[in-house]
């Protein structure tokens, strides 16, 4: 190879590299782990029911723990206390996030779980079972008349709650997903 | 003697080049000409040398000084420089510390005053303890400790964040009565240093079906936002120092996701988990609070952008002008879509506009600090500025973005962030007495 062709290939490896062509050499300082050990922290739930864990709940399981350890600030009934209310009947009037309630704008049920699970009770978090917080993902949408009273809430049926709202919103920058 | 200097001075004051109304003058006499404005500036009103009292020596500078710490704070005297708070007492809520932009300069966010909000206080986490997986859509699940990130090739940008609900009191109908810091204190600017998320991706590998990533915190609520790969594969960064000095805590200790540009809130602190996933999880941050309705009752979904903004921190309201003479207008421009172009500012209220001078090195995504002189002649004045990005994005008139994106029926409490994403001209009124007001024009 002459001396020409040589300094090509390097300057053409030397593009291919800065053009963000994987390097050879990375440092995999990583500790390879399997899903079975992330289990415990993988709480993310997905819209289509992904992620979510067995155990089920109704909302008349829920409404004793919602008394005893979520009432103290969502209010009596979730009517709203020192923080806001869950069960809130009105439509959206002015551009207001106070207009948005779980009923009214809450696209998915799928969140309502998600929520509680990863930070509620707010002193506790991560302190209730999963079919404590399904209960209380029942009472919160049976209370919003989202579910029948004796609907039962699972991983079967929670991503299948229709809300109201679910197809009322626009992709601001679609170009950026 | 005295006088004749008065009377020269007074000269070059005149022939400084006026180049918008009410006394805006050539930014270019910022700029390798400050002898004509020192000149200037004591052109009338100059104070007279004759009956000077003879300059002594302070107690100071008769003995020896204090001690020198071995983490150095400010002067005892700056101590009103701090951030206000939403929630000092650390009641079961979220918590808010906004910037004071009207008593800083430059472009730097001082670590100490950079704007937080938590969302269930701030965790003590223990360096040697936190972990980052990544997991879900990939090849191989990886998980990371601090000591082990320290060891990657480090890379340093400056990038603003701010707060998707930074400057919602503007959405009120009538101007509120507010400085600068309540108004637009959610955004601060550091150098971040850190890893590219892209280096990691590229061991754990990723799933062609990947598209998001649902970023969570080590905090109590595990705050959880979905982020496009897209997004993450550009420039995204686990930041591990702010500033040259690892995070504070309250941004984040000892890591999180820097996303340049993108709203704070999924710039997620305490950054413990990443897992990649076809589908956004449609968090209550993005589904709900993120998620800002409009005028016809649609609501947009992920805005991530924080677009194109600017405004002035000096003068601005609450502070008072003493007396006519010249001024220096100073402020801040930003935009999450690249380097700030060029900014203008208006002295009568945007009948007309002059260039302002911007401060090099003007950054994509960061800070941008903007000057222009100004020679206030003691009459009513209303002060604007208007930014351009190099993407060739333009800050809205109010008029335009209220025109979209409608304003509430009555003032909302200036503490809390009822809508997102405003990024329209801020104005303050200069009255006759000095006096300086939030004022919509």
């Amino acid at each position: 190879m002459s001396t020409r062709k040589r300094i090509l290939l390097a300057a053409s490896f030397v593009l291919a590299t800065t053009a963000g062509v994987s390097l050879a050499e990375t440092p995999h300082l990583g500790k390879p782990v399997d899903e079975a050990a992330i289990s415990s922290w993988d709480i993310s739930i997905l819209p289509d029911g992904t992620g979510l864990p067995k155990g089920s709940g109704t909302s008349a399981q829920g409404a004793p723990i919602f008394a005893e350890k979520c009432s103290a600030c969502h209010g009596d009934n979730a009517k709203g206390g020192l923080a806001g209310a869950l069960v809130e009947e009105k439509k959206i009037s002015g551009i207001s996030a106070s207009q948005k309630t779980i009923k009214n704008f809450w696209p998915y049920a799928t969140t309502v779980f998600d929520f509680i699970r990863r930070a509620m009770p707010f002193n506790m978090p991560r302190s209730l079972s999963d079919d404590e917080v399904y209960a209380l993902t029942a009472y919160i949408l049976a209370e919003n008349k989202l579910i029948g009273a004796n609907d039962t809430m699972n991983a079967e049926t929670l991503p299948k709650v229709k809300m109201p709202n679910r197809d009322n919103f626009i992709i601001r920058f679609p170009d950026r997903i | 003697m005295n006088k004749s200097a008065n009377r020269n001075a007074g000269k070059s004051n005149q022939d400084l080049p006026v180049v918008a109304g009410n006394g805006l003058i050539d930014r270019r006499a910022l700029l390798g000409r400050g002898v004509i404005l020192a000149g200037a500036v004591g052109a009338g009103i100059g104070p007279s040398a004759a009956g000077a009292e003879p300059l002594a020596d302070d107690p100071w500078s008769l003995e020896i000084g204090e001690a020198t710490p071995p983490y150095q704070m400010r002067s005892k005297f700056e101590a009103k420089v701090v951030r206000t708070l939403s929630n000092p007492n650390n009641e079961p809520r979220n918590s808010h510390a906004r910037t004071p932009h009207h008593l800083l300069e430059g472009t730097t966010t001082p670590n100490g005053l950079h704007f937080t909000i938590n969302h269930g206080g701030i965790p003590v986490i223990d360096p040697d303890k936190h972990r980052l997986v990544i997991h879900g859509l990939v090849k191989q699940p990886l998980e990371f400790s601090l000591e082990a990130l320290s060891r990657y090739p480090q890379v340093s940008r400056v990038s603003f964040l701010e707060c998707g609900g930074n400057s919602a009191p503007m959405f009120s109908p009538e101007p509120m009565q507010e400085s600068v810091q309540a108004l637009h204190g959610l955004v601060s600017c550091a150098e971040w240093t850190g890893v590219k998320l892209s280096t990691l991706l590229e061991e754990t590998g990723i799933d062609p079906n990947a598209k998001w990533l649902v970023a969570e915190g080590a905090d109590s609520p595990h705050l959880s936002r979905s982020v496009p790969v897209k997004k993450a594969l550009d420039d995204a960064m686990i930041a591990l120092y702010q500033n040259g000095e690892r995070l504070m805590p309250g941004n984040g200790y000892p890591m999180r996701l820097l996303l340049p540009g993108y709203e704070g809130n999924m710039n997620v602190k305490f950054l413990r988990r990443l897992k990649l996933v076809e589908q956004p999880a449609m968090s209550m941050y993005e589904s709900r609070t993120y998620s800002q309705i409009l005028p016809d009752g649609k609501a947009y979904r992920f805005y991530f952008l924080q677009e194109v903004k600017s405004f002035i921190t000096s003068p601005s309201h609450g502070m008072a002008l003493k007396g006519p003479g010249l001024y220096e207008i100073s402020g801040i421009a930003y935009s999450g879509t690249g380097r700030i172009e060029k900014v203008m500012v208006s002295a009568d209220g945007g009948k007309s506009w002059a260039q302002a001078a911007l401060q090099e090195p003007v950054q994509s995504k960061a800070f941008t600090r903007f000057r222009m002189p100004w020679r206030w002649d003691g009459g009513p004045a209303t002060l604007q500025s208007r930014a351009w990005d190099e993407a060739g994005n333009v800050q809205p008139t109010r008029a335009e973005f209220v025109a979209v994106r409608g304003e509430l029926t009555k003032p909302p409490p200036v503490l809390a962030f009822p809508n997102q994403h405003y990024n329209s001209i801020t104005s303050w009124g200069v009255a006759s007495n000095g006096e300086v007001k939030h004022v919509y024009a």
